[in-house]
């Protein structure tokens, strides 16, 4: 468990991190500053003895959603947005909405007086839980909290059937992706001439490949 | 001295309480989205904060931590097919503005 001056510095972290992303004019500087909040965030879960929830918050939003944030920006080629004139009843409730919001929970929190204090692990009481030859019980005897281990043990046997869904899931996922990135089929060009035809006389390579 | 579980439950709001904020203030839809995985994250925080608060036999309780497995899966998905419909969305009005998209306005 951490000290309370890290677990501050790490959610003050995260918290300028998330405030970057809403007020960042540029969007790729608000997937930047994403990354931050999110290298904050993995910095609690690391806190709080979720090592492998840690790194893979890491892995996965900072290495690979983010990419693919970063992508899409580049593919679209956006410009900086611009300044809106009637911007200011949308920031007036997008700042109204989630103060109330916090007041609530502080008011919630507030009724807790003695809020709980992070209970010991015991790991060496529970290496006799597990077979001797396995890595958990080496482990938990060392007076080590074999995170993965006992993660992965938990998900192929009582979330099995979850972890199956999840794949379709995916797959799914990707199918969907596929056919939502594929081009225009010709049913669809033949409903829409009008709007085809600049299409093809703003893109000469097109055409050149159409008559091949 | 370490932080309570008070400390933890109030940080994951606030984190919640800026993706709120961010999908209501900006009006470009990939920041928007951005925000929105934000606030799947607070959630995430929830989770592994009560995890690691109610111990099963003196270690932390995996079942939360699974769901945030899961969480981040859903996530991954998510953002794919999201960003293709954007993607087919830029496509077909060469805008990504939600202030231009009105077309159910009717």
């Amino acid at each position: 468990m951490m000290p309370s001056p890290l677990f501050y510095l790490l959610a003050a972290l995260m918290f300028t991190g998330g405030l970057m992303v809403v007020f960042m004019r540029n969007p790729v500087s608000s997937a930047l500053s994403m990354v931050l909040s999110f290298i904050g965030l993995a910095g609690l879960f690391v806190g709080l003895n979720a090592y492998f929830i840690g790194i893979l918050q890491i892995l996965i939003y900072a290495g690979a959603i983010m990419v693919l944030f970063i992508f899409i920006i580049m593919l679209l080629d956006l410009k900086k947005e611009d300044e809106h004139p009637r911007r200011g009843a949308a920031m007036a409730a997008g700042i109204i909405i989630p103060v109330v919001l916090l007041i609530q929970l502080a008011g919630v929190l507030a009724t807790e007086q003695d809020s709980p204090k992070v209970p010991e692990l015991m790991l060496q009481e529970q290496a006799a839980e597990y077979d001797k030859e396995t890595i958990i019980h080496k482990r938990l005897a060392d007076n080590r909290l074999p995170d993965v281990h006992l993660t992965g043990r938990k998900i192929f046997t009582e979330f099995n059937f979850p972890l199956q869904i999840i794949a379709v899931l995916l797959l799914v996922a990707t199918v969907g992706c596929v056919a939502l990135s594929k081009k225009q089929t010709k049913t669809v060009v033949k409903k829409l001439p009008a709007q085809r035809i600049p299409t093809i006389a703003s893109a000469p390579d097109l055409t050149s490949k159409k008559n091949d | 001295m370490t932080p309570t579980l008070n400390e933890y439950l109030f940080i994951s709001g606030l984190l919640f309480a800026i993706g709120l904020g961010g999908v209501i203030i900006r009006r470009n839809i990939i920041v928007i989205f951005m925000c929105l995985e934000m606030m799947l994250a607070a959630a995430s925080l929830t989770l592994v904060a009560f995890s690691r608060f109610n111990t099963v036999d003196g270690l932390p309780d995996y079942d939360g931590q699974v769901v945030v497995f899961f969480i981040i899966t859903v996530a991954a998905a998510e953002v794919a097919v999201g960003l293709a419909i954007i993607v087919s969305l830029y496509r077909a009005r060469q805008t990504i503005n939600t202030d231009e998209l009105t077309s159910l306005k009717g």
